[in-house]
């Protein structure tokens, strides 16, 4: 390939040019606008950093991406491994004779009969905000990514470095969890 | 063909995205047929997943963009390490 053809990279313009894209990308995989800033400012200056590595073969921004990438696994880890806070509820018995069962106090009870009505009212989403905010880190991130950004699992899976059976789990009891959060805080009459 | 609710709930879960295989439903179905308790939770996350539509589409509305003075900090703070 001749020379000519290759990207370059231009450091100064970076902001202007890629600023706005690599903010949207962040904020659509963490929710969290802070995060989002903390994470992409970290990008650009382990790109500044990594510009010898730079070959020219890919454009300037699939070159910021491919590092953004990373950050945003690091981030999963991070939030994977912290353990304790607001932990997910057992749901299910996990041992004994009724291993798999519903625990008496998950089992799910019947509401109201005016679902539509319920369903229809604007406030809707903000409460159903409020119950994903409330999950464990982790499981909002991928549950978001699934049923709000609606990722295909295989997307999701290779961008967080996890199986698909581990999605599966994570997105069950995330919706186990909304569910109940939901019934308690909207659902009820 | 026996599984447990938790399983059960898993492949309604994956099913609320069109992702289960056709042995999974016909194990849930089976579940579904005996279980009471299931058979509510599947119902309701039908319920569910017309939430999450709805929100999703409300979320969609908002646009998210760094502000001028968040790109005036970010050059800033990389003009000094460049």
């Amino acid at each position: 390939m001749p020379l000519t053809n290759k990207h370059k990279l231009n450091p100064n313009k970076w902001i202007a040019l890629h600023a706005d894209y690599l903010y949207n990308y962040t904020i659509s995989r963490i929710n969290n606008q802070d995060l989002a800033k903390d994470i992409i400012q970290d990008t650009f200056f382990a790109a500044l950093k990594a510009q010898a590595n730079f070959k020219g073969l890919a454009s300037e921004r699939t070159w910021l991406i491919s590092i953004l990438k990373r950050k945003i696994i690091d981030h999963y880890r991070k939030i994977n491994s912290t353990k304790g806070k607001a932990e997910v509820k057992m749901n299910f018995y996990s041992d004994g004779d009724r291993e798999g069962e519903w625990i008496e106090e998950r089992v799910p009870s019947t509401w109201g009969s005016e679902i539509e009505q319920v369903i229809e009212n604007d406030e809707l989403s903000e409460a159903l905000e409020k119950c994903i905010e409330d999950l464990p880190e982790k499981y909002a991130m991928v549950f978001r990514m699934k049923t709000i950004q609606q990722f295909e699992t295989e997307e999701i899976c290779k961008e967080l470095e996890i199986t698909s059976s581990n999605l599966w789990v994570i997105i069950h009891r995330a919706r186990i969890q909304l569910r109940k959060c939901m019934e308690e805080s909207w659902f009820k009459n | 063909m026996k599984i447990s609710c938790d399983e059960a709930t898993k492949i309604c879960d994956k099913n609320q995205y069109g992702e289960a295989s056709i042995w999974d439903k016909i194990k849930l179905n089976f579940h579904l047929f005996l279980c009471e308790k299931c058979g509510l939770y599947s119902k309701q996350n039908v319920i569910l997943t017309k939430c999450y539509e709805i929100h999703k589409d409300s979320e969609s509305r908002k646009k998210h963009c760094l502000t001028e003075e968040d790109k005036k900090h970010l050059e800033q703070e990389l003009k000094t390490r460049i």
